[in-house]
């Protein structure tokens, strides 16, 4: 770990002021950042701790909609009563996620934030086009089981790791941000950027930027499942892992929103996937056709082609499931 | 007085006298708690890198990221840098781990980095922070040194067959072209870690007199000790070692590994003690890890599915100039009868992590393929596979004759299949919404050994003293040398002391190859036997005639506190164990079956093990609990070793890729189902005066193969490359759709 400066801000006006330059983090949970410290992955100068800063609470929004403050643990984000009766998918994919020490420590704002489990990205012997632009993807040619198949470029193959990413995309979630011009909301579908030539830098956010909250509309209703699929049964970061919300109206589906972990560099989300869901009776031949979609520019790089079939095979056992009748 | 006898058994002939039969105590073989348990549980237990000498200095190991010639550093200007107080680039050392027993100086640097991830300097600072920081700044230049294989089935690999270890008896080609039914397959098992708990630690310190003492996380102190010494060139009386507690070892800490000599050759330069401490990042690539291996494995048996051929034929890696291989068929030799036997054994040189002794060395990877390929065999003839292992059990050893001390694999597998309530139907029967349920089993089989030991029993009015090198790598030494001595000295544990792991106290075994409880315990048996004779004599009685119970010497009905008969004296003995021809004229083992059920995801090929019920025959037990838990412990490391384990080696350059435990998949709570243990007590004569015999790794020993065998019969999809991960399992389920 290098040596830092380190500010604890008193109010979100002077963590803004604090930070502004490439080489500052802010920091809460420090779940992921402070590992990435100790291995040289990450090394800012300052710290700007926001820990004292009020951003916990979760509160209800006029439009029937959640306020979740940036600094709502993982754990009580889960736990939440309203959460869990409006937003069960994201409860679920909470829950899913690292370990229950983790999830007290981690919070809302940091866990959209967190970086990619390549294991390339972790390993300062090895060549990586997002920790030191430039000098290449060893990922591609080497141990990529893991790593992404939609979204990738030839400078970056990594997957965005969170589960509860995954749940507030599939909620059409907004990102509340307090910058050096004043407050502004992101939709998340608009926070992550693709890595292109640049995976080095993974969303909008500039440097003095600032998450405050999330905002999750009025609940969506229907059912709705997370699913993850993993290597183990618990702390293990997804493969594939899909969160649906699924509403069927006199046999046709109604409504269709489907986000996808472990796939790409940002919870994935593919409108075309729901505009063939909607407007249908559900059908093994209907999934199948959404699975086409939803995979149809998917690249495996050897070592995680099973994703491609296992995709799909997921994604048509969640909405068979979403879609039955009631028992 | 304190006059110190010795008592020494040479283990040449079974002892029948079975003398604990007749103690009194009864603490023996109860589920009394570890005496250091509470120390553990509150944090108060301190282990290797847990104390702080005064002045200590901290290094950290800088790791090769390519291989080749060592040619130069920036260490001049990683010497400047705040904090550090030296880099060491010294030429002793090593390398990588010693491999277990081998009692002198591992492979040493030599100039060469022969693996990525070898340690080839270590940064020592003031504080830990400044030496991990400035080590993560070293650059190290290293010139490429030609091409090097990575994978022991690429066909740049060199491969060994050394003679010794290959085996042909009968006509085991005519015999497979002949049969009424065989297989030939392939199984591979992964590269694996130890990934004990506690990361090695060692702290480092010298005196005026030129003398170390290493605080260190071992498991063979007497051996460890001679290897500190040969490295760093000084006399084995100059090393002290001291692992009171050790945070599991599983192999891992069999032998000296880098950061105890990094910390020895720092401190000797600096002149204060130094600590240094792997990153668990270290622990995987500096200290021996399990060979990948490959095994044809070719069966044949009559119509009747008595085993006629049995072909094991592996392949497993290992770096150049390390004497140890994966002895993968160690099991195969005596597991089943069969009168044309072909054993095979080749050791592919590539430049991956140094291999080693990883629990149960041999049969945890070997018994693993072969109890899968006779499932897949008694699949073939149409029989049972409970009952196919039982028309093979074997009578004596097939390939020489031999008689075994005692044979326990039919009772294992009949008590198990009763326990578990064995029902074995086709696959592909039973489902419950998208899951697949079937059933599997499996035989266990490990070797049973013993090595020398030496033990010093302490005898006062008021208790009992035990003195040895011996650890407790969590295994429960201390426990049950309590035990041992308690129960032949007629004392509450409680008036057990027990001083464990320092090498200034008589050589016991050590912890290792599941020899640790017999050996040592042996050796506290006979310091207590040598004890019971001089107070039998004392008193004017044959030793068969006394009793101890409670401090109290019994006999002709009439009773004499300890304390009155030995006053303040202070009785010592200290007992020896040779081991002898009881090792070598029968085969000694123990034995065990594992019976599974499991739930397969028609949908992603997600394994769940529903439950698993292991019935182990592996001697006296010593203590229930202690015992129970190594088998607990054998059969997660098989589940691991069946659905979740692998280290992953990148093809380019051998490193191992995955070397930290969110991505090198060890079984959490959830995959650990309901786990039956239990344990056929025997008295094998043969094993030693106390019959006990070794546990810790019997039960790894073919469990994996239990689930195994499972997925099979619940989704009809066989695995042969383990672990059996998803998509392994999902690309047999998509050709049944």
């Amino acid at each position: 770990m290098r040596s830092f400066d380190y500010v604890r801000a008193g109010d979100t006006a002077q963590a803004v002021r604090e930070a502004g330059s490439e080489e500052t983090r802010f920091i809460a949970g420090g779940t992921n950042l402070l590992d990435l410290m100790k291995l040289e992955v990450m090394a800012p100068g300052k710290l700007v701790d926001i820990t004292r800063l009020d951003l916990g609470g979760i509160e209800e929004t006029a439009d029937g909609g959640l306020r979740i403050g940036a600094l709502v643990t993982n754990s009580d984000l889960a736990a939440d009563a309203r959460v869990r009766r409006g937003w069960p998918v994201l409860s679920r994919a909470l829950l899913a996620g690292a370990s229950g020490q983790l999830r007290n420590k981690a919070t809302t704002g940091g866990n959209l934030l967190q970086r990619t489990r390549c294991y390339y990205f972790y390993d300062r012997g090895e060549p990586c086009n997002k920790r030191e632009p430039g000098s290449g993807c060893a990922a591609k040619d080497g141990v990529n089981r893991i790593l992404a198949i939609l979204g990738t470029s030839e400078h970056c193959i990594a997957t965005h790791p969170s589960d509860m990413a995954v749940a507030m995309r599939a909620l059409d979630a907004r990102v509340e941000i307090e910058g050096a011009e004043g407050r502004r909301e992101v939709a998340l579908g608009e926070f992550y950027r693709l890595p292109g030539d640049t995976p080095q830098i993974e969303t909008v956010l500039k440097p003095d930027d600032l998450i405050t909250a999330v905002l999750l509309p009025a609940p969506a209703g229907g059912r709705q499942i997370y699913r993850k699929v993993r290597d183990r049964s618990s702390y293990a970061f997804a493969l594939v892992s899909v969160a649906a919300v699924i509403e069927v109206e006199d046999g046709v589906i109604s409504k269709a929103q489907l986000a996808f972990g472990g796939l790409g560099p940002m919870p994935w989300r593919d409108a075309d996937v729901e505009a063939a869901l909607v407007g249908a009776a559900p059908s093994a031949a209907l999934f199948d056709r959404a699975a086409d979609i939803l995979l149809a520019e998917a690249k495996g790089y050897g070592g995680n082609d099973f994703k491609i079939p296992l995709t799909r095979r997921t994604l048509a056992a969640v909405l068979t499931q979403a879609t039955e009748a009631s028992a | 007085m304190t006059l110190e006898t010795i008592r020494h058994l040479k283990h040449d002939t079974p002892d029948h006298d079975r003398r604990l039969d007749g103690m009194a105590q009864g603490v023996l073989g109860t589920d009394m708690d570890r005496p250091e348990g509470p120390l553990k549980v509150s944090g108060r237990a301190t282990y290797a890198a847990e104390t702080a000498p005064e002045g200590m200095a901290h290094g950290y190991l800088v790791r090769a990221a390519t291989i080749g010639r060592i040619t130069g550093s920036n260490a001049e200007a990683v010497q400047a840098m705040p904090g550090v107080l030296h880099v060491l680039e010294d030429e002793r050392m090593i390398r990588n781990a010693a491999q277990g027993m081998a009692g002198k100086s591992p492979v040493q640097k030599q100039g060469q980095a022969w693996y990525v991830g070898q340690p080839v300097a270590c940064v020592v600072a003031e504080s830990f922070e400044q030496a991990r920081h400035a080590a993560q700044a070293m650059m190290v230049t290293i010139e490429p040194d030609g091409t090097h294989a990575f994978d022991a089935e690429s066909r740049e690999a060199q491969v060994e067959t050394p003679e010794k270890k290959q085996l042909v008896q009968g006509d085991f080609d005519g015999a497979m072209s002949g049969a009424a039914f065989s297989i030939d397959n392939d199984y591979r098992t992964s590269s694996m870690s130890s990934a004990a708990m506690e990361p090695h630690a060692s702290i480092a310190q010298w005196d005026e007199d030129g003398a170390v003492t290493l605080r260190g996380s071992y498991q063979l102190l007497r051996f460890n000790k001679n290897e500190l010494a040969d490295v760093l060139g000084v006399a084995p009386e100059k090393v002290r070692i001291l692992s009171p507690y050790v945070g599991g070892g599983f192999g891992s800490k069999l032998g000296l590994a880098p950061e105890a000599v990094a910390a020895a050759l720092s401190a000797q330069v600096l002149g204060r003690p130094v600590r240094v401490v792997l990153h668990r990042r270290q622990v995987f690539e500096t200290v021996t890890r399990r060979s990948e291996t490959k095994q044809r494995i070719r069966l044949a048996c009559d119509a009747q599915g008595k085993l006629t051929a049995i072909g094991h034929e592996n392949l497993v890696s290992q770096l150049p100039e390390e004497v140890f291989s994966e002895p993968v068929a160690q099991g195969t030799h005596f597991q089943y009868a069969a009168p044309n036997r072909l054993v095979g054994h080749h050791i592919a040189r590539i430049r991956r992590p140094a291999a080693g002794s990883v629990r149960a060395p041999g049969e945890a990877v070997g018994v693993t393929a072969f109890e899968i390929a006779v499932d897949e065999l008694a699949k073939a003839a149409g029989i049972d596979p409970l009952e196919f292992r039982l028309r093979n059990v074997p009578e004596k050893h097939p390939e020489n004759g031999k008689p075994f001390s005692s044979s326990t694999m039919e009772a294992t597998l009949r008590e198990g299949a009763k326990r578990f309530g064995w029902e074995h139907t086709a696959p592909r029967q039973r489902r419950e919404g998208e899951w697949w349920i079937g059933t599997g089993m499996a035989g266990c089989v490990r070797v049973n050994m013993m090595i020398e030991a030496h033990a010093r029993v302490v005898l006062t009015g008021q208790g009992v003293r035990v003195e040895c090198d011996m650890t407790d790598i969590g295994t429960g030494s201390y426990a049950i040398l309590t035990q041992v001595a308690a129960e032949m000295l007629g004392f509450a544990p409680s008036q057990v002391e027990t001083v464990l792991g320092d090498t200034d106290l008589p050589p016991a075994s050590g912890s290792g190859g599941s020899f640790g409880a017999a050996s040592t315990s042996t050796a506290v048996y006979l310091a207590c036997m040598e004890l019971r004779e001089r107070l039998a004599a004392k008193i004017g009685v044959k030793e068969t005639e006394l009793t101890l119970k409670d401090g109290h010497a019994i006999h002709d009905n009439r009773q004499t506190k300890l304390s009155e008969l030995l006053g303040e004296e202070e009785w010592r003995a200290l007992g020896h164990l040779e081991p002898g021809k009881a090792g070598q004229d029968v085969r000694q083992a123990t034995w065990g079956a594992v019976f599974a059920e499991v739930a397969v995801s028609d949908v992603t090929g997600e394994t769940r093990v529903r439950r698993m019920e292991g019935t182990f025959a592996c001697g006296r037990i010593l203590n229930l609990k202690t015992a129970r838990s190594q088998c607990h412990g054998g059969m997660i490391w098989g589940l691991g070793l069946a659905l979740t384990e692998a280290l992953e080696h990148d093809p380019r350059d051998g490193h191992m890729v995955n070397r930290d435990l969110a991505e090198y998949h060890l079984p959490v709570n959830l995959d650990v189902p309901q786990l039956g243990v239990h344990f056929l007590e025997e008295r094998d004569d043969w094993a030693n005066p106390l019959q006990a015999k070794g546990i810790g790794e019997l039960a790894i020993c073919g469990s994996g193969s239990a689930v195994i065998n499972a997925i099979e019969n619940a989704c009809g999809v066989r695995v042969r490359q383990l672990p059996a991960t998803l998509d392994r399992v999902m690309e047999g389920l998509a050709a049944h759709d």
